[in-house]
């Protein structure tokens, strides 16, 4: 899932470091994902693994590192 | 207060009274003589609040540069409320083509094209790319009145698709920009506060569209980047806001390449008044004839 997350923060997350240098718990705002960013992670990471977001989700702290995005979408899973 | 304040009652006091004048689409309308003498007085009020502040004046036109508009992701958080210009480039037969699908009242958007100009969305925005470069070491402070326009078509008086806004803009560096928005936040309450407005401030967010628009408007929240000083114009309940505070941390700066004397990317702030909701509240609070307003407000208006 891990891979999958870095893969599309690659993509849209419009960071100012290679998503490949990431740890879990890296800060992603302070990696340079912007709220617009964000948000088209959001979107993409719903496509990708077939989830929605509630709106109580929608918040900066569930996208804010690859470990608490992992986290929330082991909660929607399940 | 034990008055009912409703839309509907609102709009047909101010048109009763003629302080608007409606032209047949929500959310446009003009102006009457006592409502423009109001809102010049209060705009006076702010210049002289705001003169030891030395801000650099400035005036636009009421549409920008379509760059501007795109460049400032304006498009990616409020797609339904820009107003982008289109006209007709064509030849004769072009032409002729239009008069008669207007003549027979058919659609005729296809025979327009995009300039290079859209409405302006919210009066600050022409600023940002003028400072493109190194600021001054005391960074920038702009004062400007100029009209935005939403596409937000309403039957609320308050909610107009043009309006104008008294603004301040504040660039620099976090240090000097925070703090004048915080001094400013205090100052505009005050102000409201002096007109016998019942006033207060509370965190905001703009209305973003769509799924997305939920999370910035839930990430502005939590950052408390929005603030707003509202009053009861057409509901208790839901109090309109009449002065909105927005810290844009370096989104400007970033987008426009402004930099701080040493070096590092501005953050900026804007405060805006909204002249024609600041009116509505004072005709709301005090009735539509100024002259029999309290003293106290007069006092402050009629200087």
């Amino acid at each position: 899932m891990q891979d999958k997350i870095r893969k599309i923060l690659k993509e849209h997350g419009r960071l100012a470091v290679d998503a490949a240098t990431l740890t879990e718990t890296s800060d992603l705002y302070q990696s340079g994902m912007t709220s617009h960013a964000s948000v088209n992670v959001m979107l993409a990471l719903e496509g990708e693994f077939d989830v929605e977001f509630p709106d109580n989700m929608l918040k900066r702290s569930v996208f804010e590192s690859i470990a608490s995005i992992t986290s929330a979408i082991n909660q929607l899973k399940n | 207060m034990s008055q009912t304040f409703t839309s509907k009652g609102l709009y047909d006091a101010l048109v009763q009274a003629g302080h608007i004048i409606p032209v047949g689409v929500k959310g446009v309308f003009g102006r009457g003589p006592v409502f423009e003498d109001v809102l010049d007085r209060f705009e006076q009020l702010v210049s002289r609040i705001a003169a030891p502040d030395k801000a650099r004046k400035m005036h636009f036109p009421p549409c920008i540069d379509r760059q501007v508009l795109e460049q400032s992701l304006f498009l990616e958080s409020f797609p339904h409320l820009g107003g982008t210009i289109f006209s007709f480039t064509g030849d004769d037969a072009g032409h002729r083509e239009l008069n008669t699908r207007i003549a027979q009242g058919k659609p005729w958007a296809d025979l327009q094209t995009m300039t290079d100009v859209c409405l302006t969305p919210a009066a600050c925005y022409p600023v940002y790319p003028t400072y493109t470069g190194t600021l001054p070491n005391d960074g920038a402070l702009v004062d400007l009145v100029g009209w935005a326009f939403r596409h937000e078509p309403s039957d609320e008086p308050t909610r107009m698709m043009a309006f104008r806004v008294r603004e301040f803009i504040r660039l620099g560096p976090s240090d000097v920009v925070v703090p004048w928005r915080d001094l400013w936040l205090q100052r505009g309450l005050e102000l409201l506060l002096s007109l016998g407005l019942p006033a207060k401030a509370e965190v905001a967010a703009d209305p973003f569209f769509g799924r997305g628009g939920r999370m910035l408007a839930a990430n502005q929240r939590e950052q408390k980047l929005k603030f707003e000083v509202v009053v009861p114009v057409i509901s208790h309940e839901k109090p309109t806001a009449v002065c909105s505070f927005n810290y844009h941390q370096d989104k400007f700066g970033s987008t426009f390449g402004i930099r701080t004397k040493d070096g590092k990317v501005a953050e900026t702030a804007c405060l805006g008044f909204g002249l024609e909701r600041v009116v509505m509240a004072l005709f709301r609070t005090h009735g539509m004839s100024p002259g029999a307003w309290p003293k106290s407000v007069r006092e402050v208006l009629w200087t």
